[in-house]
């Protein structure tokens, strides 16, 4: 019995192995000598388990006792999650080296943070789930903090550790109450006492505090102030890596609360779900008209972003949680490439992140203007790019499940927040003549910046086949 | 005759202490950490009332659980602390102010 647990496991026991061993060899041979090392070694391993886990195939196969479920849904946020850690990872290289920032904790704690993130999506527990989400909690507090002589960089630490820790918090106090109510800690119990309508009053608070945590960890509105700071003040791999992984698995842990342990209950999740959704949606819209950091930006992009995703979970169907699904993959794949570009940004070989720097960048590099053009507009999601097929799947989502003022509210709040995108491009193809940026040519972000705008562009002839995929993973969730 | 609405009173008090404490409090940075450890002690209480009352164990694992777990978290939470009182020279809950907007 514990063999074929362990089994199910594997992927991430050989990560958490991985782990521990470059920890110990490199901090009692090479210590930072061999951070590049560690971290090319690093990228490698977490692409191919992303290869293992997107090539095995299985039924739904379940784990001590159901604390730890492997059906189609975790592969795919798995496989999500890997290949941007990976991309990330590979990116921030150059620049990390460059300012004197590469340590070989760094890629040891990224893989730590993506354990957790493994252990969250599989979670069929709420210890599981608990243990999971704080794995990766931890490990993402620290790199946070990782420029430690800075202090942007530490109070962003310091702002993501107390805000995280309060998040845990709820979520755990609502995790106290739905055991006290249901009477059991596994979802599949859990599933048996929520039933629509007839839900206890005391399983109802856990659930509103359960999702109260949960949005903390996706950062929707209103529990989304620790974001823009976090974002801003962490070294920008960091924040690179922030803006992807760690929302594709806490959207995914939403989802597996949502619908394995409340699934029978859809009524009464849908209603806060929708609300968090709506208000994520125009908070990050209007909220980032103000903002001059592109950093600062794009943290409220990425919750209005999440608002997008919750609009497809709050719809409470299984179209719903492959709409959130494909938008999740696609903002991924935007987010790596705006995050190469960013990354690309300095002028006397120190970073910047004013828009404004970025005025007339098209006159010098137009290349890189097209591609950042091609992504900003999928941001904002104008047609015909992939971006935009994102938003119609979840707006769709919301209309068949009878939501359409859902639908209508997200639409309003893209036009809205077209214009802050639609801004920084003004800025490189037609802003005053400025101090231009230093000219930097690496083909690693390059390649990213233009692999992800090219997606964008290409992916519209069929998504890459993600629709099919995604529908599959969906459907082993929701039953 | 203390039951089980006893327990989870308490439980529920000491949350919104901490709740309280970590918004309220405009002085220290250590008094925030002190909340959240209120918060999580507050979440055992319930948890072990509940098991007690249920006659069911998972609760109290899940208690040892947390209790681990809030040991790092404290540990990690104090590491930034110093790292930021080394640059900023000051804990003060209002001087934790670089980055707005």
């Amino acid at each position: 019995m514990t063999s074929a647990d362990l089994s199910v496991i594997l992927p991430e026991i050989v990560l958490a192995v991985y782990a521990m061993v470059a920890l110990l060899v490199t901090v009692y041979t090479v210590k930072d000598d061999g951070a590049v090392i560690v971290l090319r070694l690093t990228t490698g391993v977490l692409f191919l388990t992303a290869v293992w886990i997107g090539l095995h195939h299985s039924d739904t196969r379940i784990a001590f006792d159901g604390m730890f479920v492997d059906d189609g849904f975790s592969r795919y946020a798995k496989v999500t999650i890997l290949l941007s850690a990976a991309a990330v990872l590979l990116m921030s290289e150059r620049y990390m080296v460059r300012r004197d920032l590469l340590r070989f904790e760094y890629p040891v704690l990224i893989v730590l943070a993506v354990i957790g993130m493994m252990v969250m999506v599989s979670a069929g527990d709420l210890m599981a789930l608990y243990m999971g989400l704080e794995l990766q909690s931890l490990a993402l507090y620290v790199v946070a903090s990782l420029r430690r002589d800075s202090v942007k960089s530490t109070e962003a630490g310091l702002k993501y550790y107390v805000l995280g820790a309060l998040s845990s918090g709820l979520l755990l106090y609502g995790a106290s109450l739905t055991y006290g109510f249901a009477g059991t800690t596994a979802f599949s119990g859990i599933i048996q006492t929520a039933v629509s309508g007839e839900v206890s009053l005391g399983l109802l608070f856990g659930l509103v505090f359960l999702i109260s945590g949960l949005a903390f960890k996706v950062s929707a509105a209103p529990f989304h102030m620790w974001t823009p700071d976090v974002y801003e003040g962490s070294p920008t791999p960091v924040t690179a890596f922030f803006g992807t992984a760690p929302k594709v698995a806490a959207m995914a842990l939403f989802a597996r609360v949502a619908h394995d342990a409340f699934g029978n209950a859809t009524v009464e999740w849908g209603q806060i779900v929708s609300l968090l959704a709506v208000a994520s949606v125009f908070l990050g819209s209007i909220a980032a008209i103000a903002q001059t950091n592109i950093k600062r930006l794009m943290a409220y992009s990425s919750i209005a972003h999440m608002g997008y995703a919750l609009i497809g979970l709050a719809s409470g169907t299984v179209f719903g949680v492959q709409a959130m699904l494909v938008y999740m993959a696609i903002y991924v794949t935007m987010n790596v490439g705006t995050f190469a570009f960013i990354l690309t940004m300095s002028r006397d070989g120190q970073p910047v992140t004013d828009i404004k720097s970025l005025n007339n960048l098209s006159e010098r590099e137009p290349v890189k203007a097209l591609a950042m053009l091609i992504l900003l507009f999928s941001l904002a999601g104008v047609p015909p790019l992939v971006g935009f097929f994102g938003k119609y799947y979840v707006l769709d989502a919301a209309v068949q499940a009878d939501m359409a003022w859902l639908a209508v509210a997200g639409v309003i709040a893209s036009v809205i927040g077209a214009f802050y995108y639609l801004r920084i491009v003004y800025y490189m193809y037609f802003g005053a003549e400025t101090e231009p940026l230093d000219k930097i040519q690496t083909p690693i972000l390059t390649g990213m910046l233009v692999a992800s705008a090219g997606a964008m562009v290409i992916g519209v002839i069929n998504l890459f086949g993600i629709e099919g995929i995604a529908a599959v993973a969906a459907a082993s969730l929701v039953q | 005759m203390i039951g089980l609405e006893h327990y989870l009173a308490v439980a529920a008090t000491l949350f919104v202490i901490g709740i309280f404490g970590l918004f309220l409090n405009r002085k220290n940075v250590i008094i925030i950490l002190m909340s959240i450890e209120l918060i999580l002690l507050a979440v055992n209480i319930n948890l072990v009332a509940f098991s007690s009352y249920l006659n069911d164990l998972t609760g109290q694992v899940f208690t040892l659980f947390v209790l681990t777990v809030a040991a790092a978290e404290a540990a990690i939470g104090l590491a930034i602390l110093v790292c930021f009182f080394r640059n900023r020279g000051t804990i003060a809950v209002e001087d934790v102010n670089n980055m707005k907007g």
